[in-house]
C-alpha cells in the first residue's frame, strides 16, 4: 500500500457484488500466468449493468475496449461492496486493473478479508455516502496513512475511517510477509 | 459465551474470547474446489516452495463441482491442476469428476461424507461454506491466499464475531421450507444485515427441522453479509454425523447468558412463502404479492435449495401434473440423484415424478446457480425471467445480465414452474 494514492476515480453504486466485479463465467484463467491474468483485468467490472457503471452519469467503461487496464485509479462505492461469492478474482481483477484503493460505505467480508490478506488495495471505509458527491473521472488524492480523501477537482476534503489493527498487514503487503515480520512463518 | 465464541477458543488456545478479538485458530478441515483450488496451489507453491508439503494431508478436502459438465477448455484445466497437486501431495479425499467417487456441489458432498462435524472450525475457498454450521461448528468461506495460508501452516487468524440471535417459533405450516424463513430473515435484516457477524438459528422450529432444512438457513447467512451461522448440535445432529463418521467431536451450547448483537424473533404461522425479486436477495415479497408474474424459466438446484428434501418437495408438487414452462432440475450431488431415484411417492420416484411432469434432469454440479460456461445446463443466456430455489440473484447471476431471477422455495418454484407464473404452493396442496 503507497503512501499516497493519486487519480481519477470509478464511482459504483450499493452491493456490488463479486458477480458484477468479475463475472463467474472468467474465473477460468490462470493467475500465475501473466499473460493470461491480464484477462482478470480486462473483464474487471464486465458484469456491472451499463446504467450503474460510473455514475453519476452511468455507461461509462471502466476498461475500454481491448485494453486490459483501467485509466481510473481508485474506486468509490456504497455500501457492501464485493458481496457474494469468495472468489480471491474479484480484489485481483480490480488490482490487475490498477485499481489501488476501493473508497466504500461499507465492505462485505470475505473481500475485505481478501483484499488485506492478499495485499491486492486498499479497502477504507467511509460510513457514509460518499459516492453521491464524488463523480466518475474526478481527480483525488488518498493519503494511506492520515485516511484522508481529498478531491481535487471539486476542492472538497473527507476523512475516512480509520484502518485500524488491519494497517499492518496491508503495509507488510499481505498475510504472509505479515507473518513473517512477525515471526509466524521462517522467512 | 455463544457457540461460536466457544468453538473459537477452544481452536485458539484460550479458555475465553470476546467478540472483536482476534485470534489465530487451528484448522480442522480446508475445502476447496475446481475454481479456488488451482490459484490456492499457486500461491501455495510461492509462498513455501516448490516441493513444499501440505501441513495435513488428512485435513483436506478437494471436490470439483463447479465448472464440470462443459466443454471450456479452461475449466477442463482447472481440474487437471487439482489433480496433479492431489496426487503430488497424495491427498486423500478428493472425489474427481468421471470416477465414481465423484460427488458434486462440495457444500452437500462434505455433509455427506461426514466432513462436517459439531465443535469444528472449517473453512472453504467459497463463500457458501457457511452451510456447514448447521451442524453446530464454525464454518465460513475464504479466499485462495488466506486457504495457502492454512495449506501450509493450519492455522489462520479470525476476528471473533458478535452474534445475531434468530429464534423461530411454531409449527411450520405444510407449504413452508426453511427457504422461506431465510428469505425472511435477509428481507428484514438486508443483504448487509449481518456484515462480521455470526447467525444464531435457534426456537422450537428448528429444533423439529431436519438437517437438510437448518443448511438451508445457515447456507444463506452469506446473502446477508453473514460471517457464520450456526445451530445447535442436538439428537437429529449428532444421528446424521454419526451415521457418516467415526470421528469424535464435541457439541457446545449457547450459555443461558451469552451476550446477543440483537434477538429477532419470528412465528412460523406468520410467514408467508416469499420471494427475493430480482436484483438483490433481500428484494422481498410475499408470493400473494407477486402471484401471476410471467415467468419463463424454473430452476431447482444448487448448494441452497438442490437437497433431497427441495426435490421431494417439488415432487409432491409435480406429482401427475406438467410443466409450462423450461424447468431445470440440477441435483446437487449424485447421493442426492441416487436417493431421487429410490424414494417413492407412492409408486412412483422422485426422479420420475419431475422427469414425467417435463423437467430437464442435469448431472450433479453447481451448474447454472452462478452461470458459469456459456455451455452450462440452464444457464440464463438472454432476457429471462426465471425463478429459482438458488441463492443469489444479483445482476447476471444465473448468467445473462439482462436476465431477471426471483428466489424462492422449491414447492414455489415447483408451483410456479406448473402455471408458468409466479404461484403460492398452496394451490397444489390436496
Amino acid at each position: 500500500m503507497e503512501k499516497n494514492i493519486t487519480g481519477k476515480v470509478f464511482v459504483l453504486g450499493n452491493d456490488i457484488d463479486t458477480d458484477q466485479i468479475i463475472p463467474a463465467v472468467h474465473l477460468v484463467y490462470k493467475l500465475d500466468d501473466p499473460e493470461e491474468k491480464k484477462n482478470y483485468g480486462k473483464f474487471a467490472l464486465s458484469g456491472v449493468p451499463p446504467e450503474g457503471s460510473g455514475l453519476p452519469a452511468g455507461n461509462i467503461r471502466f476498461i475500454k475496449e481491448a485494453e486490459w487496464q483501467s485509466h481510473y485509479k481508485i474506486v468509490v462505492a456504497g455500501k457492501n461492496f464485493g458481496c457474494g461469492s469468495s472468489r480471491e478474482h474479484a480484489p485481483i481483477a480490480l488490482n490487475i486493473a490498477g485499481i489501488e484503493a476501493v473508497v466504500a460505505e461499507s465492505f462485505a467480508r470475505i473481500f475485505y478479508r481478501n483484499a488485506i490478506d492478499g495485499g491486492f488495495l486498499a479497502p477504507f471505509e467511509t460510513g457514509k455516502h460518499l459516492y453521491q458527491e464524488i463523480k466518475t473521472g474526478d481527480e483525488v488524492s488518498l493519503d494511506t496513512t492520515k485516511g484522508i480523501l481529498t478531491n481535487n477537482t471539486r476542492q472538497t476534503v473527507y476523512q475516512l475511517n480509520p484502518l485500524g489493527e488491519i494497517e499492518e498487514i496491508l503495509r507488510a503487503g499481505g498475510i504472509f510477509s505479515y507473518a513473517r515480520k512477525t515471526g509466524m512463518l521462517k522467512e | 459465551m455463544t457457540i461460536t465464541e466457544k468453538i473459537l477458543a477452544k481452536h485458539s488456545g484460550r479458555k475465553e474470547v470476546k467478540p472483536g478479538d482476534n485470534v489465530w485458530v487451528d484448522v480442522d478441515l480446508l475445502m476447496t474446489h475446481d475454481v479456488c483450488g488451482p490459484g490456492t496451489f499457486g500461491i501455495f507453491k510461492r509462498e513455501f516452495g516448490a516441493n513444499a508439503k501440505v501441513w495435513n494431508r488428512e485435513k483436506i478436502v478437494v471436490i470439483p463441482d463447479h465448472y464440470i459438465f462443459t466443454a471450456d477448455a479452461h475449466a477442463h484445466r482447472n481440474v487437471d491442476i487439482l489433480r496433479d497437486f492431489v496426487k503430488e501431495q497424495n491427498l486423500p479425499h478428493f472425489f474427481d469428476v468421471n470416477t465414481p467417487n465423484y460427488k458434486g456441489v462440495c457444500h452437500i458432498a462434505m455433509p455427506e461424507e461426514g466432513f462436517t462435524r459439531p465443535g469444528e472450525v472449517l473453512f472453504g475457498t467459497d463463500s457458501h461454506t457457511c452451510t456447514a454450521g448447521a451442524f453446530g461448528e464454525f464454518a465460513t468461506g475464504i479466499g485462495n491466499t488466506d486457504a495457502a495460508f492454512i495449506l501450509g501452516t493450519g492455522k489462520l487468524w479470525v476476528k471473533v464475531p458478535e452474534t445475531m440471535k434468530f429464534i423461530f417459533e411454531g409449527e411450520l405450516p405444510p407449504y413452508l421450507m426453511a427457504k422461506d424463513l431465510v428469505l425472511a430473515v435477509i428481507g428484514k435484516i438486508g443483504v448487509d444485515g449481518a456484515t462480521y457477524r455470526a447467525m444464531d438459528f435457534s426456537g422450537e422450529t428448528i429444533d423439529r427441522m431436519d438437517m437438510e432444512g437448518r443448511m438451508t438457513l445457515c447456507n444463506m447467512v452469506i446473502e446477508a453479509g453473514g460471517k457464520n451461522g450456526i445451530c445447535v448440535a442436538d439428537k437429529t445432529t449428532t444421528e446424521y454425523v454419526r451415521a457418516r463418521t467415526k470421528a469424535e467431536f464435541e457439541c457446545f451450547t449457547n450459555d443461558e447468558h451469552a451476550k446477543y448483537h440483537n434477538v429477532h424473533r419470528f412465528n412460523v404461522q406468520e410467514i408467508e412463502p416469499l420471494v427475493a425479486k430480482p436484483h438483490s436477495p433481500d428484494n422481498k415479497a410475499k408470493v400473494s404479492e407477486v402471484a401471476g408474474t410471467k415467468l419463463d424459466r424454473a430452476y431447482i438446484g444448487s448448494c441452497t435449495g438442490g437437497k433431497i428434501t427441495d426435490f421431494i418437495a417439488a415432487a409432491q408438487t409435480m406429482y401427475g401434473e406438467k410443466v409450462k414452462i423450461d424447468t431445470f432440475v440440477v441435483p446437487a450431488t449424485t447421493e442426492v440423484a441416487r436417493q431421487m431415484k429410490e424414494t417413492k411417492i407412492r409408486e412412483k420416484t422422485v426422479w420420475q415424478i419431475l422427469e414425467e411432469a417435463g423437467c430437464r434432469m442435469g448431472d450433479a454440479s453447481c451448474a447454472a446457480c452462478l452461470g458459469g460456461p456459456s455451455d452450462t445446463f440452464g444457464r440464463l443466456n438472454g432476457v429471462e425471467v426465471c425463478i429459482s430455489s438458488t441463492n443469489r440473484n444479483f445482476p447476471g447471476r444465473m448468467g445473462s445480465k439482462k436476465s431477471q431471477v426471483y428466489l424462492a422455495s422449491p414447492f414455489t418454484v415447483a408451483a410456479s414452474a406448473l402455471t408458468g407464473v409466479i404461484t403460492h404452493p398452496k394451490q397444489f396442496f390436496n
